[in-house]
């Protein structure tokens, strides 16, 4: 559906050259949920604007459907944007207008006649659960109900992509969930693509299929949500998993864990089902290897539960590499978490 | 100054009419002018709509020259383009070449400030919805800053009212060639004061008019 090939960007700030993206690789696919989580001034928002042409890449190509919209005229761009969506975080709405017109002034630009944009924006508005509120002004709504005038807005032409510039990164916990709702919503619905760009990554776990990080202009990793949930390479990465669940183990622990021989920190990831396996019990009694859990959680990804132990297995080392390998084969993920970051090494090494 | 007033009377509504004349028509001309030339100013600029240094730097600088004059030397200044595009440099025709002149790049400065005030996000959802750059400029920018624009126009009206009384100095009637011959020359007290007054009611009424339009089209609740 969408396609970016080795994109670049490049900004003049005064004399110095920014460099925006760096050789960037993504490819969406028809109907999903595509998220991009990055600290702010990592790219994420350029990159968005990629996709539909607001930010032109220094070099590469954009493919929207097989068709590479840098060879485009205006005309035909136009054509290609009334077909992707877009929702910001500041909403954007016209302030002059009330909720009707808001949904309805792209219609109307597009010469569509009267009697359907009544029906279209009526429907529309039923959608987002705003059809009690045609008639207001955006200055009399809240945050919540401003973004579902957004997203109505973004749907009038119906479009096949959705593309979500930091859409709840200015509501509340609550509103911010309700949104996603519609927006997961309108996904099953309605078929729609959506590519959405985040700090945070509960909105990830909540909505997405596939998740690229950035950091610094680049995409440092991309995969399934549940693969770099449950196997994240880098720090990045990791930092954002923490708000989620706290899995770092203090050096007090690391310490005293040290003290009881030759052990393993291990981190398994159990997916859906598998978490009501009692591998631990198997491995203690076939292996006789001392387990002790160390931190223990469960995320739901889009409703599959995710669930994350650090367990420190202790024992002869024979025994233990048996364990390791039984696990392998027993859960979705293991990392053996002696290298699970740099901190832990140094500790241990001391 | 009662005794008087059936001198007086014809005399301010004279000239009373000839002021609304001249404003009047330099106002609606030097909107004509003056309100694409704002949007220019808006538009040509770096990351906006159309981009282009060089209208944006040409307008900048005309804007600029034509506003740091006052307009008794202005006046004075382009009386041969005054004869040129009217054949007269005195009387009401030859007043309205100058005030046009003066006006319309102060609109296009106060325009440019209004629509400046369009949050550009509002800009780039459009454009990103695949609306065209036409479109962005009449059906979005200069709708959602109207209630800017008439409070533009209000201040542009009100400076121009003060023009047309230095015009007074070309013979071209109105209040200001009032004041100026009976109210200077002659040293007619009533005369001078009626002018006054009948100025500040015409500013304070057109001002309270703007400002109940701005707000009326701000219709934000």
């Amino acid at each position: 559906m969408i396609e970016l090939k080795n994109i670049n960007k490049t900004f003049n700030v005064g004399k110095t050259k920014v460099e925006a993206l760096k050789n960037i690789n993504l490819n969406v696919s028809e109907g999903e949920i595509f998220g991009v989580i990055g600290f702010s001034g990592a790219g994420k928002s350029t990159l968005l604007r990629m996709i539909n042409l607001l930010e032109k890449p220094t070099s590469g190509e954009v493919n929207v459907k097989g068709k590479n919209l840098l060879t485009l005229n205006e005309r035909e761009l136009r054509n290609v944007r009334k077909k992707i969506g877009i929702i910001f975080q500041q909403f954007n709405l016209l302030a002059s207008r009330n909720v009707f017109d808001n949904v309805a002034e792209i219609l109307r630009m597009n010469h569509v006649p009267k009697k359907e944009i009544g029906q279209k924006v009526e429907e529309l508005l039923l959608l987002v659960g705003l059809e009690d509120k045609a008639n207001q002004y955006p200055a009399n709504l809240s945050g919540g109900q401003k973004q579902r005038v957004g997203i109505a807005r973004a749907l009038a032409m119906d479009p096949e992509i959705l593309l979500c510039d930091e859409a709840t990164s200015a509501l509340d916990p609550q509103t911010t969930d309700s949104i996603l709702e519609l927006l997961l919503d309108i996904n099953k619905k309605l078929g729609l693509t959506i590519v959405l760009i985040t700090h945070e990554m509960d909105v990830i776990k909540k909505t997405c299929d596939r998740v690229a990080v950035m950091e610094n202009g680049e995409v440092i990793e991309q995969g399934t949500v549940i693969d770099v949930f449950s196997n994240p390479l880098e720090a990045t990465t990791k930092s954002f998993l923490r708000n989620l669940y706290d899995d770092t183990i203090t050096e007090d622990m690391l310490v005293k864990l040290r003290e009881s021989g030759h052990s393993y920190i291990l981190r398994l990831a159990f997916r859906g089902e598998s978490a009501l396996d009692p591998v631990l019990n198997v491995i203690s009694s076939r292996y006789s290897v001392i387990t002790n859990i160390v931190h223990g959680s469960i995320t739901y990804l889009k409703g599959t539960p995710l669930g994350i132990l650090l367990v420190h297995i202790s024992g002869d080392e024979a025994n233990l590499k048996q364990a390791i390998s039984y696990l392998k084969d027993a859960v979705y993920h293991v990392d053996v978490s002696l290298e699970l970051d740099e901190r832990h090494k140094e500790v241990l090494a001391q | 100054m009662m005794e008087r007033f059936d001198e007086l009377l014809p005399l301010f509504s004279i000239s009373l009419y000839e002021t609304i004349l001249m404003v009047a028509i330099s106002l609606v001309i030097a909107t004509i002018i003056g309100v694409p030339l704002g949007v220019l100013l808006v538009i040509t600029r770096a990351d906006h709509l159309a981009p282009n240094r060089w209208v944006f730097q040409l307008l900048n600088t005309v804007v600029n020259i034509i506003r740091s004059l006052p307009f008794i030397i202005l006046m004075l200044a382009i009386i041969p383009f005054t004869e040129l595009i009217v054949g007269t440099s005195i009387g009401i025709r030859g007043a309205i070449v100058p005030l046009i002149v003066y006006i319309a790049p102060f609109i296009a400065r106060l325009v440019e400030t209004a629509l400046l005030e369009v949050d550009y996000g509002i800009i780039e959802a459009y454009r990103g919805m695949g609306a065209s750059r036409g479109q962005i400029v009449t059906r979005i920018i200069l709708r959602e800053a109207r209630s800017g624009i008439l409070l533009c126009m209000t201040i542009a009206l009100i400076g121009l009212i003060g023009a047309t009384a230095m015009a007074g100095v070309i013979g071209a009637g109105g209040l200001g060639d009032l004041a100026l011959r009976y109210g200077y020359q002659q040293w007619d007290l009533p005369v001078m004061f009626g002018t006054v007054i009948i100025l500040i009611v015409l500013v304070q009424i057109i001002q309270s008019l703007g400002n109940y339009g701005a707000k009326k089209l701000k219709k934000t609740a």
